[in-house]
C-alpha cells in the first residue's frame, strides 16, 4: 500500500521551475526523509502534497485522493506541521490544541499531546509569549492531535535544543511505530539518519538520490579510509575493503592504539551528491 | 452540522482573541464614541424641528460609521493578517470549510458591531439627551442594522485580497471608509450642502443608505427633509443595501483564498 504517489510533479513561479520532473514513493508505514539545500523545491513539493498549492503538471496520490481537490474527509486523515507561524498569539498553548482537536473526529486528548510535546510547563502561556523552540513544539503538537495516518513535518525542529531535539525523535519514533507515515523535510543529516526509513535528495528541483540512509548515493559500496601510525609517523590509507589492510597490519603487529577506520557519514554522500549538481 | 459548530468554535478564539488584544479594542469601540463626543460637543446646528440638536443627527449617522470600523475594517484588516500569520493556512490543513472560517468571523463583526451601536446609542441617548425610538422604529433598526453590517463585511472580505500586508491595512482601508464620511451625510450634514455630482457618486455606495436609515430610526419624522431626496426613502435603502450584500457576497466567492498567491 502506498501513501503518497507522485510521477512528473512540475510546478513553475513566473516561469521559473522549481520543482523539475519528480518521481517519487512512500509506503504506509514509512518514515521518508526529503533532503536538499534551500531553494531545491523542498517545501513547494512538500506544499503541493498537502493540498497548500497547486500543481503545473504531474500525477499526485495522497492517500488515495488528489490532494488538489480533496475535501475535508481526506484532510481529517493528515497532519501538517507548518514552518514559521505565528498565528494565534493571544490564545494560550492548551486553548489552541483544543480548539484545532475539535476539527477531528477521532482526536488525541488535548492533555495528553501537550505532554507528548513536552510543553506543559507552558500550557496556560499565552503563545506570544513561547520561544522559538516551543513554539515549534507547539506546531507538532497541532499537526499530531488529530491521529492522522500521514504527518507533513517541514523543517521541525529547527530551533530546537539537543535535548528538544532527541524529544522529538522519540516522539516521531513512537508515532511511527504505531503506524503513522511520515514525510519530513530537515537540513539536518543526523537527523534523517535517526529517523528515516529511506530518504531522497533533492537538488534544484530534482531527485538526485534515493535509497536508505546506509545505501543512499553509493554510500554502502563506498570505501573507507584507515589511519594509524607506525613509528612515530601518521599514516593513512583509502581502500575499498579495509579487511585484507587491517590483517597485514595486526600480522606485521603494528601498533594499533590510534587505528581509526572512517566509513563516509551520510552528510559527507550527501554534500558530494548536491555539489555534483550545482 | 460541524460547519456550524466549528463556525461558533471559530467566533469563539476570534472574539478571545479581540478581546484580549487590549489596542484593538480600545481603539475600535473608543474612537467612533470619542468622535461623537467632539462633533456633538463642536457643532451646535438647529434645525426647524424642536428637540433636535446636531448631536442627535451625529448619533445616529455614526452608527453608519461603527458599523464600517466594526464589520469592513475588522473583516479586510483581519483576512489579511490571518493570511500573512499562517492562520489561514493552518485552518486549511484541518478538516475546517471556508464556510465555517467566515462565519466565525461574522459572529465576530456581529458581536463587535452590535456592542459599538449600544455604545453610540447610549452617548446619544445619555450624554446628548436624544430621545430612543418606538418598536416599529426598532424593527427598521434590526433590518438597516443587519443589511449594513452583511453588506460592509462581504465588501471588507472582498478587499482583503489586494491588502498585501497587514501593516498597511488600516491605512488602505480608511480611505474608502473616510471618504464615504464625508460625502455620505456622516460628517457633513445636512448632505444637500455637497455637490449633487457628489451627492450622485456617494448614492451608489451603501454608507449613505445605511446613515440615512439609522437617521429614520433615531430622528423625528420631520427630519425627513434634510435628506436628499426629501424623504426617508426606506424602500430604497433596502434595495441598495440588499443589491450590495449580493454583490459583496460574489466578490467573495469570486476572489477568496486559503493562502497568499504563489511568490
Amino acid at each position: 500500500m502506498t501513501a503518497i504517489e507522485v510521477r512528473g510533479l512540475r510546478k513553475a513561479y513566473r516561469g521559473h521551475e522549481v520543482v523539475r520532473g519528480i518521481d517519487l514513493e512512500v509506503g504506509r508505514g514509512e518514515v521518508f526523509a526529503l533532503l536538499g539545500p534551500n531553494g531545491a523545491g523542498k517545501t513547494t513539493t512538500t506544499e503541493i502534497l498537502e493540498g497548500h498549492r497547486r500543481r503545473d503538471a504531474g500525477e499526485v496520490r495522497v492517500l488515495g485522493a488528489d490532494p488538489g481537490t480533496a475535501g475535508p474527509d481526506w484532510r481529517a486523515r493528515i497532519g501538517i506541521v507548518l514552518q514559521n507561524t505565528e498565528d494565534a498569539a493571544d490564545l494560550t498553548a492548551t486553548e489552541m490544541v483544543r480548539h484545532i482537536a475539535g476539527f477531528y473526529p477521532d482526536s488525541r486528548p488535548v492533555a495528553e499531546v501537550i505532554g507528548l510535546v513536552g510543553l506543559e510547563e507552558k500550557k496556560n502561556s499565552r503563545i506570544r509569549t513561547l520561544s522559538g523552540g516551543q513554539r515549534r513544539r507547539l506546531d507538532v503538537a497541532l499537526g499530531i492531535v488529530g491521529r492522522p495516518e500521514l504527518l507533513f513535518l517541514d523543517e521541525p525542529t529547527t530551533g530546537f535544543d539537543p535535548e528538544a531535539r532527541r524529544h522529538f525523535w522519540d516522539l516521531i519514533r513512537t508515532l511511527a511505530a504505531e503506524g503513522t507515515t511520515i514525510l519530513l523535510t530537515t537540513h539536518y543529516l543526523e537527523e534523517a539518519e535517526a529517523l528515516a526509513d529511506r530518504l531522497a535528495v533533492l537538488a534544484a528541483g530534482q531527485i538526485v538520490a534515493e535509497g536508505t540512509p546506509a545505501t543512499l548515493g553509493g554510500r554502502a559500496q563506498a570505501g573507507a579510509r584507515v589511519t594509524w601510525h607506525e613509528n612515530g609517523v601518521a599514516r593513512t590509507e583509502q581502500v575499498d575493503d579495509p579487511t585484507p589492510l587491517l590483517r597485514k597490519l595486526v600480522a606485521a603487529d603494528t601498533d594499533l592504539r590510534t587505528l581509526t577506520v572512517t566509513r563516509p557519514t551520510l552528510e559527507d554522500i550527501y554534500l558530494n551528491l548536491i555539489g555534483a549538481h550545482r | 452540522m460541524s460547519t456550524l459548530s466549528f463556525g461558533v468554535s471559530r467566533g469563539h478564539v476570534e472574539l478571545l482573541q479581540f478581546l484580549r488584544d487590549r489596542t484593538a479594542m480600545i481603539f475600535t469601540f473608543a474612537f467612533p464614541a470619542m468622535l461623537l463626543l467632539l462633533f456633538g460637543t463642536i457643532f451646535s446646528d438647529s434645525y426647524d424641528q424642536p428637540g433636535v440638536s446636531a448631536a442627535h443627527v451625529f448619533s445616529a449617522s455614526m452608527i453608519a460609521y461603527g458599523i464600517l470600523t466594526t464589520a469592513f475594517v475588522t473583516m479586510g484588516a483581519g483576512l489579511a493578517l490571518d493570511r500573512e500569520d499562517g492562520t489561514l493556512k493552518r485552518l486549511h490543513g484541518t478538516p475546517i470549510t471556508a464556510t465555517s472560517y467566515v462565519l466565525g468571523k461574522l459572529l465576530l463583526v456581529a458581536f463587535l458591531a452590535v456592542a459599538e451601536a449600544i455604545i453610540l446609542v447610549a452617548v446619544g441617548a445619555l450624554v446628548f439627551g436624544m430621545s430612543l425610538p418606538d418598536a416599529s422604529h426598532w424593527l427598521a433598526f434590526v433590518w438597516i442594522f443587519l443589511l449594513s453590517v452583511i453588506s460592509s463585511s462581504l465588501l471588507g472580505m472582498a478587499i482583503s485580497v489586494i491588502v498585501k500586508h497587514g501593516r498597511t491595512a488600516g491605512a488602505i482601508l480608511n480611505v474608502p471608509v473616510v471618504a464615504l464620511q464625508f460625502i455620505s451625510g456622516v460628517f457633513i450634514y445636512p448632505v444637500i450642502q455637497l455637490p449633487s455630482w457628489l451627492i450622485t457618486i456617494a448614492s451608489f455606495f451603501p454608507v449613505k443608505w445605511s446613515a440615512q436609515g439609522f437617521r429614520y430610526v433615531f430622528l423625528p419624522d420631520g427630519m425627513r427633509v434634510n435628506e436628499a431626496a426629501g424623504q426617508w426613502e426606506l424602500g430604497r435603502i433596502a434595495l441598495i443595501l440588499g443589491a450590495w450584500c449580493v454583490i459583496g457576497l460574489v466578490l467573495c466567492l469570486m476572489t477568496f483564498r486559503w493562502t497568499r498567491p504563489d511568490q
